[in-house]
């Protein structure tokens, strides 16, 4: 088997090859870092407004829990496919890989939006009361107290759904985005051996996301025990 | 003029009514304490006063001015004047003792932050913690923590401080230097109203003693008459139990 491989490989790390698998990588990095960042701000925004009690806010906050209960319980690949028919008619040039991040932001706001929210409602009660009788309104008091504090309850999850997610956007290779797992297929497709093919695409898997988890950890420690203002 | 004036100060929680009407005043200066047994509406008062939990009948005068609870402006008024310290202290856990006291006055009040440093480190020293500006809140003890508390609500410079049960969270040994704080800021002329359990505490500092029970006012007087000459049975038997202990 090994002589297979040794024997393939010198067709497969050709040029336009390795310059194929970087692009696919990229692709799957760039769809995660979108859907992580456009998630972060978007769940971040959903959490906080979950907290407003301010009744001319209880419509957003309908939708926004209606939202979020839905888009966490349909699977991943649905999602996809319902944004694939659902765009398609509305943008007809919209790209594979546009309809793909246009669902992948919609799941991880979803999430996110969740563990930002459990970060938040993790600050004690007495420290917001603290801030309001300083006179701090309610986005100083989010800035000033709450997010500090609830940072490194929101950033251990937060890193390990983005280190799920690099792998979760392999689902995106369903409508047809040359994405890794994608680009494994197609060099299977044209003959190599199958060892070879995924073989490549999981060390560039593995190339994406260690170096986050390494990130996660570092900044756990840094923010344990909190030490930033 | 009457300084803090409260008057028939209703508040619930949800159909639990804990605060049945509540009259009570203090002039500029004075020293006003609140006893009376748990669950009687002492902390709820306070709470009320400040804008934490929101009264449903009644009003509530600073300096003659009525306080209009629902609006934000008029709140933020309220307590540009008045401070109040917390029995678990409250101090922001993810800044320094420095920032902690600093915090309010230079982003809220816009002060100029040297003025305000300076400020803060006069405070610090006045409640014993100069040493320790750098230091978080969960490096210090309870009773330094409590004396920080404090210096963060002096730092606002309010007119009236409310001292929310502040040694009740202590170590027996940290009562007194929290005590001792506080003691020595009846002498300036800041009207306190405040809620103890200290009663040896609250009969030398105070000018005005109120005994509270079942969300009402019982009794109103000078320490000595509370504690030496009640008129109330309810007084009579919560002081008498008290001081036997």
């Amino acid at each position: 088997m090994f002589e297979r491989l040794l024997f393939e490989a010198p067709d497969f790390f050709t040029y336009y090859n390795v310059i194929f698998l970087l692009e696919a990588a990229a692709r799957t990095l760039g769809m995660t870092l979108i859907g992580c960042t456009v998630g972060f701000i978007a769940g971040l925004l959903i959490a906080v407004l979950r907290q407003s009690v301010n009744p001319w806010t209880l419509p957003l906050r309908v939708i926004a829990i209606a939202y979020v209960e839905t888009f966490r319980r349909i699977p991943f690949l649905v999602i996809i496919f319902i944004v694939l028919y659902a765009i398609q008619p509305l943008m007809e040039n919209a790209s594979l890989l546009t309809i793909a991040t246009i669902a992948i932001c919609l799941v991880s706001t979803a999430f996110l939006s969740e563990i930002v929210r459990a970060g938040l409602e993790s600050v004690p009660k007495q420290q917001i009361e603290g801030a309001r009788t300083l006179n701090f309104g309610a986005a100083r008091t989010l800035w000033y107290v709450v997010l500090p504090q609830a940072w490194r309850v929101i950033l251990p999850p937060a890193i390990a759904f983005a280190v799920m997610f690099i792998k979760d956007t392999s689902l995106a290779s369903h409508i047809g985005v040359v994405e890794l797992t994608f680009s494994g297929k197609m060099f299977v497709n044209r003959g190599f051996s199958p060892l070879l093919g995924f073989g490549a695409v999981l060390v560039l898997y593995f190339l994406l996301s260690y170096p986050l988890s390494r990130l996660g950890t570092y900044l756990e420690k840094r923010l344990d025990p909190s030490r930033r203002s | 003029m009457t300084h803090l004036d409260v008057r028939d100060l209703a508040c619930s929680y949800g159909s639990e009514k804990i605060l049945k009407g509540v009259t009570l005043s203090a002039e500029k200066g004075e020293v006003v304490s609140l006893i009376g047994p748990s669950g009687s509406g002492k902390s709820t008062l306070l709470r009320a006063l400040v804008g934490l939990t929101l009264p449903s009948a009644g009003e509530v005068r600073v300096a003659g001015k009525a306080v209009d609870y629902s609006s934000r402006k008029s709140v933020r008024e309220l307590r540009s004047q008045l401070a109040i310290v917390f029995q678990q202290y409250n101090l922001f856990q993810n800044m320094t003792v420095m920032r902690n006291v600093t915090i309010a006055p230079i982003t809220i009040k816009k002060r100029p932050k040297a003025e305000v440093e300076a400020l803060a480190a006069e405070l610090l020293a006045r409640v014993g913690m100069e040493a320790k500006h750098d230091a978080y809140p969960e490096e210090l003890s309870g009773g330094q923590q409590q004396r920080v508390a404090i210096a963060r609500a002096l730092a606002l410079q309010p007119e009236i401080l409310l001292l929310d049960e502040v040694t009740s969270a202590l170590d027996p040994e940290r009562v007194n230097e929290v005590l001792d704080t506080i003691r020595r800021l009846t002498d300036e002329g800041i009207t306190m109203l405040l809620v103890s359990h200290e009663m040896s505490f609250v009969r030398e500092v105070s000018t005005r003693v109120v005994m509270m029970d079942d969300g009402k006012v019982v009794e109103t007087g000078t320490p000595s008459q509370i504690f030496d000459s009640p008129t109330h049975e309810r007084t009579r038997d919560f002081v008498g139990m008290i001081l036997k202990h």
